[in-house]
């Protein structure tokens, strides 16, 4: 952690107004993201990764409030101006989105969907930035480049979509990628080559990323670090080769025993953890975990756990963390 | 696409002999003859027999009906009797005023509306938005008589801006030409603007949560690429049917704005062969309009091709 930081974020708070009142999407998240790292984001369903994704794309849905601070590069992103914002997005900051299929603009050719951001960011002319689209295209492995670039979202399946989601958020060569659940929408026979497409890119051009997934799995291996979410706070933050060793927090375990095994049928992952995460309208004092947890003891009912960090870097939230095993049997 | 236009053509069928049909039957359940229109209130009895019999008008209805139907499958839309002029010459003398009117009302409509539209969905609910909602509705539950009389009464006789009801045409001059047309446009525009600021601010609306429109954002897109390319053209197909089912409406608006501007065109045409008895202009204005609104719905069918290429595709 040497490093500047490409990405800062200091005790991050989204509040989303509702009906039943304003819902913490998203609490007391700090993060920092070196250069050409990346981060794997996890948690469940509901758990405030979207929301902190688009905090940091300054995407968040009309009404929304932000408390913290964000710094890309040094700059504040809360503060940004909009024409700035608007430079940054796209140029510096891309994002490829969950749902291949809503993502793309149904009206507009692939080909111009590309391109529109190179003439938007880096001055190139119509033609020449339909030739670097095509050729984008290729890159991110999809065959008769030329020919796809003249076609529609819906005459492609969802894994070409994607590619071509992922061909738009390189484009103009940006230092961080957001990836939000890029392949939960896709077949599993998908998933891993979006994945390793994404792994590649990114290692070929020196881009940082975050990768959101709510599959423990699927970061295994692949970042360099991990934050495990719950009720919008971050319970855990580690390399991924440690938590992966040994985890400390029992939500990241009970994620863990979730994951899904080869021969189980998709989507049942997250019934594995029994009960459901708490109401965001409704906060309580205690750690938003211990209704669910099978450690809550009395304390975790009534106090809510710091994230705090052991002496390598590796960072819980939980009073009753599990043992170290991984150090005492070094 | 040879299918979309098989379709619309085999529609165009039983829509066209329906209408004729119900004018036909319409037209001569009014009170009033033609004979006695033609020969005067000194009539006698005999001549006017003597008339009906010449030109038909003694045949049972649907007789008369599939006459004339035989005449216009032979390219034949009648020749009036009254003035022995044939239904295209007499048409075709006032369409230009008309197609006039209707393209300057639905141009006007849309200067007016698409802008309000885009502005209203980048903020529902706000006060801009809530503003030309109010006025919208105001506009809406005006009758156009009752606009067209106050557009003449401010622009024409208070202001003297504008003349009310010296049509000049297009050949005379080009800019006298706009001026007699601009009350006329003007009040059927003010109708046409509110339904399609309408439909538009809600499609709109919808299309700015769709996750394509948070991508383009993403993007770092200009706002107004993203309304205007990313949004608009997605959000305008209803828009598309709106105009193309107004104008229908349009046209019986052309009747009465034509009336009280005297305008030569088609629907004052038409509304004088109903007082005049001259059931065969009628008839083939008539079927003449009805040709014309399915072709226009049928170029609206069209277009929704050109805006959404899964339906050029055929897979929507
Ligand atoms: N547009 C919105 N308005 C109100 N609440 C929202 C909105 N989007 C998401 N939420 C709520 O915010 C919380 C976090 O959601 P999200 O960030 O999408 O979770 P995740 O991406 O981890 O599944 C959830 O409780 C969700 O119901
Ligand atoms: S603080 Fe208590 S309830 Fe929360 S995770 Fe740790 S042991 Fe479980
Ligand atoms: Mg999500």
């Amino acid at each position: 952690m040497s490093e500047t930081p490409l990405l800062e974020i200091e005790d991050l708070a989204v509040a989303l107004p509702t009906e039943r009142g304003p819902l913490r999407a998203v609490s007391g998240v700090s993060l920092s993201l070196a250069p050409s790292r990346s981060l794997g984001i996890v948690g469940e369903s509901g758990s405030g990764k979207t929301m902190l994704a688009r905090a940091i794309l300054r995407l968040l849905p009309p009404g929304a409030r932000l408390a913290g601070a964000i710094r890309f590069d040094g700059r504040d992103l809360l503060r940004l101006s909009r024409r700035d914002l608007r430079r940054l997005r796209g140029r510096e900051l891309a994002a490829v989105f969950q749902d291949p299929m809503t993502s793309l603009n149904p009206v507009l050719s692939i080909g111009s969907q590309i391109a529109e951001a190179l003439t938007e960011h880096m001055g190139l002319a119509a033609r020449a930035a339909m030739a670097r689209a095509v050729a984008l295209l290729a890159e991110v492995g999809i065959p008769e480049p030329e020919r796809r670039a003249h076609q529609f979202p819906h005459q492609l399946s969802g894994g070409m979509r994607q590619r071509v989601a992922i061909a738009i958020a390189l484009s103009c060569e940006p230092r961080l990628l957001i990836a939000d659940e890029p392949t939960t929408a896709l077949d599993v026979t998908v998933q891993a080559q979006i994945l390793d497409l994404l792994a590649r890119e990114r290692q070929k051009r020196h881009m940082a990323m975050i990768l959101i997934t709510h599959d423990l799995g699927v970061v295994a291996g692949r970042t360099d670090d991990v934050a495990v979410m719950y009720a919008g706070r971050i319970v855990e933050r580690a390399s991924t080769r440690a938590l992966f060793r040994q985890m400390r927090s029992p939500y990241a375990e009970a994620l863990m025993a979730a994951i899904p095994r080869l021969d189980a049928p998709p989507h049942t992952r997250l019934s594995a953890i029994a009960g459901s995460p708490p109401d965001p309208t409704r906060p309580t004092p205690g750690c938003p975990f211990s209704p669910r947890c099978r450690y809550a003891r009395e304390r975790c009912r009534s106090e809510a756990p710091p994230l705090s960090a052991d002496s390598r870097d590796h960072h819980y939230a939980c009073w009753f963390p599990l043992p170290d095993r991984s150090r005492a049997e070094v | 696409m040879l299918g979309l236009i098989g379709r619309r053509l085999a529609y165009l069928v039983p829509v066209i002999l329906a209408v004729t049909a119900l004018t036909f039957l319409i037209a001569n359940l009014l009170p009033g003859d033609l004979a006695i229109v033609m020969l005067g209130d000194q009539a006698t009895p005999e001549n006017v027999a003597a008339l009906h019999k010449q030109l038909g008008l003694d045949l049972p209805l649907w007789q008369q009906y599939l006459h004339w139907l035989w005449g216009v499958l032979h390219g034949d839309f009648g020749t009036s009797h009254r003035t022995g002029q044939t239904v295209l010459n007499a048409i075709a003398g006032r369409l230009p005023v008309t197609l006039e009117l209707l393209i300057m009302a639905e141009l006007g409509g849309i200067l007016i509306g698409v802008p309000l539209a885009i502005l209203c969905a980048v903020r529902p609910g706000s006060a801009f938005d809530r503003t030309v909602a109010g006025i919208a509705f105001g506009s809406l539950s005006v009758p156009p008589f009752m606009l067209a009389i106050l557009l003449i009464f401010v622009f024409a006789l208070r202001l003297h801006l504008l003349p009310a009801t010296a049509y000049v045409p297009l050949s005379d001059s080009l800019l006298g030409n706009l001026r007699s047309m601009a009350l006329p446009g003007a009040t059927l525009a003010l109708l046409e603007w509110p339904t399609i600021m309408r439909v538009l601010r809600s499609d709109m609306i919808s299309t700015l949560q769709e996750d394509y429109i948070a991508m383009a954002r993403a993007k770092g897109l200009s706002p107004r690429r993203i309304l205007l390319v990313h949004a608009l053209k997605p959000s305008s197909l209803t828009l598309v049917t709106v105009i193309g089912l107004n104008i229908g409406r349009l046209i019986g608006g052309a009747v009465i704005t034509e009336s009280i501007f005297a305008l030569p065109g088609v629907g004052r045409l038409l509304l004088e062969s109903i007082y005049l008895r001259d059931f065969i202009i009628l008839q083939g204005g008539v079927l003449l309009v009805a040709i014309g609104f399915v072709l226009v719905n049928f170029l609206v069918d069209m277009l929704y091709a050109v805006l959404d290429p899964r339906i050029r595709h055929g897979r929507a």
